[in-house]
């Protein structure tokens, strides 16, 4: 057992795959020579060589497009797309090649790659590098979709998506980066679509996913301390496949649920949850589903401005404790 | 014949070497070509008939007109070449070895096609023939098939991708991001652009600022040439020395091929565009499987009867597929949910 950076959790995931599997293949800008813009891939290059971990250019539809190509002929690329909100300018590779490949083709084509990006506010980079994009990849079938808020599942869930046989979206949190977590030694491997039960509790349930998992914690000890509302906070981890067995073992247990989501309200990832919670467990819940989100807005770049735009331990702790005593 | 130099191309003003007469093809050779050319021709035909009869839905794009391109190009490849395209695919899946069969049940969506029907006639692929889609975004099969490359690269075998698409598509953005990264990677991939000399309803000169389309490399320094793609005999020439040029460790080349096609962009194009005399031109003067025909007749490799033999052949084949496409089962329901993931 170690404690490990979030940061060097990606680097350490990503070269346990490539020590086991000859097959894989990192390529990003930046990532090589100058071991990633966030410094999440410092050592691979010299790990591994310019042969399996390449600098690209500055051109994300070519990365996506050569990382399919290659998975096509049962290579497993790792692209990296530096920040998420460049998946508007690929997002054809993202919506309309890996997605669809194996259905389109009987299953004779296998897209067996990953894509890992930096998501997510905090780091004032303003409304074009700072956005949660999670929701944009979720709604399409064919993607697999995980975002872990830990040192240790960063590395569990790097194993599984480089091992499994779909395109899987890697969603690493910027304002993770620094965070420490306890790792254990040797070969973690995860499973996708399995949620953690990351504080067990009674009166409520409180789903995140992210950077919103230390928050919902934080909160919940304020919740407990303050107010004597002892929350369950779920870190939902895995979109697609989403865990719904735990998800509504949790709302059956403790009757309440609330979301808390970077990403802008409208069409955000706890929607579909709360949809299907109310769909399969209406009759578990004692009141209504909560989503405590980021507004419907732009991401202004101004401390701020910023700081009131994403969910607070504040505001998380105000809105679970007014709709509890409603 | 030596491929230029898009330094020495821009120079001479041209790429164009469509007045030089190609090697020859042997007598073996022309009639291969002129059976796989004419399978293309009459397996299309069908196809725009079955698309008449309401038996073929959707999209369907034809490639007559444009047949000696791929057959040409196929002569050129070995085994575990892999070949990608757009969405104007039927020609190259039969020119890659696939059966007229799976083809047409998948353009009317049966369960025998390719894809099972859930593909079309823009998405189809065999992996087993190398062939890799099928793509119906345009433009998009090219970083994959520069992907194709990389992984040839990467594994260090002597293989060469082809990455096929058209002139409209070579106005798209991402085909420059897979020139610059393939020739900095120095990727064996062999860039065909199929100049038909229309992308859907606009002339080359009204979307496309410089129109020799071969030349689209030099910011990158990728040489170009611009061939006669009507003709099979410089088509294969001119594919045996890229090939060649990509094996040999060079990197990546674009070949431009003037061809035409006689079919309006899709099923529902009436092709108002242009007019009845300049696809007469094509049909009388250029057609690529009249060209064999004559020359075999000409030389006295063939006869009349043996040539109608070949087309009487060809024909029973693609009858056969149109038969079971139009017999075989409609995919069961429970298709709907296969193959999303794994």
């Amino acid at each position: 057992m170690a404690e490990l950076t979030y940061r060097d959790a990606v680097a350490r995931g990503i070269a346990q795959e490539m020590e086991r599997d000859p097959d894989v293949v990192f390529l990003g800008e930046d990532v090589a020579g100058a071991g990633g813009v966030f410094k999440a891939t410092v050592g691979l290059l010299d790990k591994f060589g310019p042969l399996r971990v390449r600098d690209t250019p500055i051109s994300e539809q070519a990365i996506l497009g050569a990382a399919m190509g290659a998975a096509m002929t049962g290579l497993k690329p790792i692209a990296e797309i530096m920040f998420s909100d460049f998946f508007a300018v690929c997002f054809d590779y993202i919506a309309n090649e890996f997605p669809k490949s194996r259905y389109m083709s009987n299953g004779q084509l296998k897209c067996p790659l990953v894509v890992r990006t930096g998501n997510g506010a905090g780091s004032r980079f303003g409304a074009q590098h700072s956005q949660s994009v999670e929701n944009w990849c979720m709604m399409i079938p064919g993607l697999k979709v995980v975002a872990p808020s830990n040192p240790r599942d960063v590395i569990g869930l790097m194993a599984a998506a480089v091992r499994d046989p779909d395109p899987v979206i890697f969603f690493e949190h910027k304002s993770l980066y620094a965070t420490k977590g306890e790792v254990p030694d040797g070969e973690i491997v995860d499973r996708l679509g399995t949620a953690t039960i990351a504080r067990p509790g009674k009166d409520a349930t409180i789903l995140a996913l992210a950077l919103m998992v230390p928050r919902a914690l934080a909160a919940a000890e304020k919740l407990k301390s303050e107010h004597g509302i002892d929350c369950e906070v779920v870190d939902v981890r895995s979109l697609v496949p989403l865990d719904t067995q735990t998800i509504l073992g949790s709302v059956a247990r403790t009757h309440r649920m609330f979301t808390v989501e970077e990403n802008p309200r409208l069409c955000g990832w706890g929607a579909e949850l709360a949809s299907i919670v109310a769909d399969e467990a209406f009759y578990d819940l004692d009141g209504p589903i909560v989503r405590i989100t980021t507004p419907h807005i732009p991401l202004p770049a101004a401390d701020l401005l910023e700081d009131i735009a994403l969910p607070s331990v504040e505001r998380i702790v105000d809105r679970v404790n007014k709709s509890m005593n409603a | 014949m030596a491929i230029a130099s898009n330094k020495a191309a821009a120079q001479s003003g041209s790429a164009r070497r469509e007045t030089e007469v190609p090697p020859d093809l042997t007598k073996d050779q022309e009639i291969a070509a002129f059976r796989d050319m004419l399978l293309i021709r009459r397996f299309e035909e069908k196809a725009g008939q079955l698309y008449g009869m309401g038996l073929i839905g959707g999209f369907c794009h034809l490639y007559i007109g444009q047949e000696a391109v791929v057959v040409g190009m196929q002569m050129s490849l070995k085994a575990g070449d892999q070949v990608i395209t757009g969405y104007r695919d039927h020609g190259h899946m039969l020119a890659c070895g696939m059966e007229s069969r799976g083809v047409m049940a998948e353009l009317t969506g049966r369960r025998g096609g390719y894809s099972k029907g859930k593909g079309g006639s823009m998405h189809m692929f065999s992996v087993e023939k190398s062939f890799y889609g099928g793509h119906g975004i345009v433009g998009a099969q090219v970083p994959l098939g520069t992907g194709l490359a990389f992984a040839n690269k990467y594994r260090g075998n002597d293989n060469v991708s082809l990455t096929y698409f058209g002139d409209g598509a070579a106005n798209q953005g991402q085909v420059y991001e897979s020139f610059n990264m393939a020739k900095l990677w120095n990727l064996p991939v062999i860039y065909i652009i199929e100049n038909n000399q229309y992308g859907m309803g606009t002339a080359v000169a009204r979307a496309s600022a410089t129109t020799t389309l071969a030349t689209r490399g030099s910011a990158h320094g990728i040489p170009g040439e611009s061939v006669d793609g009507m003709d099979v005999r410089a088509v294969k020439a001119v594919g045996e020395k890229a090939v060649k040029w990509c094996r040999d460790g060079n990197g990546p080349i674009i070949l431009e091929m003037m061809t035409y096609r006689y079919r309006g962009h899709s099923m529902s194009d009436p092709a108002k565009y242009r007019t009845k005399e300049e696809v007469d031109k094509y049909r009388t003067e250029r057609d690529p499987i009249e060209q064999v025909r004559a020359r075999l007749l000409a030389k006295k490799l063939s006869s009349d009867e043996a040539l109608k033999k070949i087309d009487t052949e060809v024909r029973a084949i693609v009858n056969d597929a149109a038969e079971f496409a139009t017999n075989d089962a409609e995919p069961d329901a429970s298709e709907l949910y296969t193959d999303v993931y794994a």
